[in-house]
């Protein structure tokens, strides 16, 4: 069900003026709300997070009440939708976009009945969980079909923002592309969005008029795969969702986010009074993180080498961030078979050694 | 850093395809505002335009018929525009307004089975010996004939507007719509005229990006091109070639900001992700120094008994 802000504005004054009896009556439901950063059809991230939503719902049927408000810009317009929601009756609410960070932790406050679930940020309360996926652990696979995939030795790498989970992306495809072929470039841009086509396709044609041959991306849209079969010769990955529409070529494999596990496991909680604050980072070897299929466009032998690093990632075997490893400026930061801890990647802001130009600050 | 990496010819082409769509919407909302009315509903019609296009091109396999259906659905939904402001008379801003809302919340509508489809390829115009010049030949002999269209319409509306009978009375429409009735013009019928011809180019120009520039249908695609092409109207104070300058200016720092980032010139991507509205808006304003002004009419309602 849709829900434009408009009528959620009109629904919750009704609320309001409803007062107690029809708070009493939200009562039998489980009354879930997601804020989404862009519009449910854009066959990335907020599409997989609305497949959580529908599963949720698949889940407990009668049970609950899902509601959802789909491109909500970041800033203050994110607190009063969910301020909104908070008021409509809501007693879960995930806001899945870093960028809802601030606006979650001021609501929560406010609202210290309602629980709130903020993906992919650090900000914690009593009333608010955060929880993200590892998706370098993805971006390891990546890295590998991209270093030996590229015959110009140029990657082209779409950024969002520069912020810890991206950059940790860029890092972790980096340093796997490196391990395969020595001669590989990265070249990084930052499109300052989640979500705009338009924009994002003219990334990807601008790092193909560069020489890039591979494209990785960490914006939502699908647009990228869409330029890229329009010049050929080049391929892409997923993001977030499969595209598989765009395989087996320009996209020759995905990361895939799995939420309906973890929406389903928090919604039981709030339905068992059993729910409590925490921090949730999960990667392959628990599902949160899929690997898409790897398309016949990639030989067999890399496809083999890609899985094999898949699996030794999922037992917990390796650890993409396993040292040596140095920073950019070219200062130690692991030493031999040291792996990184996950405080310093989820503030990570440095690139690792080999990568040029600097991150945005 | 290395700048050489940057083709300035490949520049110049994608900087013309980037700037389209900014373009058609522009020029089209001009023509509107000139006529003495404010329609803020251009993103609402691109996105409509946009999903109509895309709809029918990959349902009759022939781009050109998506072009047209993209003309023709964002001048029906400019219907529903003028219905409110020119016969019910409501308030334009807000009539605007319900429009790009609706524009948006009706294309993702249209576009449900459209997601993840391939649209059939617009070919690009392949002139003999022409398009096989180096330089002159990618810059101006082989891209799609909509981006020519456009800078037609740019003429067009420059000529009629200038030179003809017509771009007069439309002007004294928009001017002083109470002189123009005195004088026996039909204030409302050339200003749904207006309005129509806006929706056909706000449509266009969604169009050429869901069928050209990106290509593909997600929802909410145009993502606020509509919103920058009505300010470029204001900047560019209402002059047909100003539009085309401040879109191709736009466009071009667009395209050349993520060139400087590729290439990893040593200025902060802060910097280069804001140049293109900062430079557009400072060039324009500059020029705007004359004595050019907003039509006297615009956003006011006309009632023929007053």
């Amino acid at each position: 069900m849709t829900i434009l802000r408009r009528t959620l504005l009109a629904t919750a004054a009704a609320a309001t003026a409803l007062g107690l009896a029809g708070g009493a009556m939200a009562q039998d439901k489980t009354k879930v709300g997601f804020v989404y950063v862009g519009p449910v059809g854009d066959g990335g991230w907020t599409h997989e997070h609305d497949m959580g939503r529908k599963a949720v719902e698949a889940e407990f049927g009668d049970k609950v009440e899902t509601v959802y408000v789909e491109n909500v810009a970041e800033g203050p317009d994110a607190e009063r939708v969910m301020t909104q929601m908070a008021l409509n009756g809501a007693d879960l609410i995930f806001t899945t976009s870093f960028g809802f960070m601030d606006p979650t932790i001021n609501v929560a406050k406010k609202f210290p009945d309602v629980k709130f679930e903020h993906a992919t940020g650090y900000k914690r309360a009593d009333n608010v969980s955060t929880y993200s996926a590892r998706f370098y652990e993805g971006r390891a696979v990546q890295g590998v079909i991209a270093g030996h995939m590229t015959e110009s030795n140029i990657v082209g790498y779409i950024g969002s923002f520069p912020i810890p989970e991206v950059i940790r992306g860029i890092n972790s495809a980096y340093i796997h592309a490196k391990k395969v072929n020595p001669d590989v470039q990265f070249k990084i841009v930052w499109a300052y969005t989640w979500f705009d086509p338009a924009k994002e396709a003219d990334a990807a044609k601008v790092l193909i008029e560069q020489g890039a041959d591979v494209i990785l991306q960490h914006t939502d849209s699908t647009a990228p795969h869409a330029a890229a079969a329009e010049k050929g010769g080049v391929i892409t990955f997923g993001q977030a969702s499969d595209m598989a529409e765009y395989a087996p070529s320009p996209r020759v494999s995905s990361i895939i986010d799995n939420w309906a596990p973890y929406y389903i496991a928090r919604t039981k909680a709030v339905m068992d009074g059993t729910w409590a604050s925490m921090d949730t980072w999960d990667g392959i070897g628990p599902g949160m993180v899929g690997i898409g299929e790897i398309t016949d466009t990639v030989p067999a032998e890399v496809k083999e080498e890609a899985m094999a690093l898949k699996e030794s990632i999922a037992s917990g075997e390796y650890h993409p961030f396993t040292g040596p490893l140095k920073k950019q400026d070219g200062s130690d930061w692991l030493a031999e078979g040291e792996t990184a801890d996950d405080g310093t990647l989820a503030g990570m802001n440095f690139y690792v050694e080999g990568i040029e130009g600097d991150i945005p600050q | 850093m290395d700048l050489s990496q940057i083709n300035p010819v490949l520049l110049i082409a994608s900087l013309m395809v980037a700037a389209t769509p900014i373009l058609l919407a522009a020029i089209g909302e001009l023509v509107v505002e000139r006529a003495g009315v404010l329609n803020l509903g251009v993103e609402g019609m691109m996105i409509t335009g946009a999903i109509c296009g895309f709809a029918v091109a990959v349902e009759s396999g022939s781009p050109l018929f998506g072009f047209v259906a993209a003309a023709v659905g964002g001048a029906v939904l400019s219907l529903l525009f003028v219905l409110l402001t020119q016969v019910a008379l409501a308030n334009q801003v807000a009539s605007g307004l319900a429009l790009t809302l609706f524009g948006l919340g009706l294309s993702s509508l249209l576009g449900q089975g459209y997601v993840g489809l391939k649209p059939p390829p617009t070919p690009r115009l392949d002139i003999p010996v022409l398009s096989d010049l180096p330089v002159v030949g990618p810059i101006l002999f082989s891209h799609d004939p909509v981006l020519y269209f456009g800078i037609v319409v740019v003429a067009a509306t420059w000529a009629l507007l200038k030179f003809t009978r017509a771009g007069l009375i439309l002007r004294a429409v928009g001017e002083n719509h109470d002189a123009a009735h005195a004088l026996g013009y039909k204030v409302v019928r050339i200003r749904v005229l207006a309005i129509l011809f806006g929706g056909a180019c706000a449509g266009l120009g969604g169009a050429y990006i869901s069928l050209i520039r990106v290509p593909q249908w997600t929802e909410g695609m145009t993502a606020g091109v509509g919103w920058i092409a009505l300010a470029l109207v204001v900047f560019a104070s209402w002059k047909p070639w100003r539009v085309l300058l401040g879109a191709y200016l736009f466009g071009g720092l667009t395209v050349l900001q993520l060139n400087l980032q590729a290439a990893g010139v040593a200025i902060p991507v802060e910097y280069l992700a804001m140049s293109p509205y900062v430079i557009t808006i400072v060039v324009l304003v500059i020029l705007s120094a004359d004595k050019s002004r907003a039509p006297a009419a615009l956003g006011r309602v006309f009632h023929a008994t007053r």
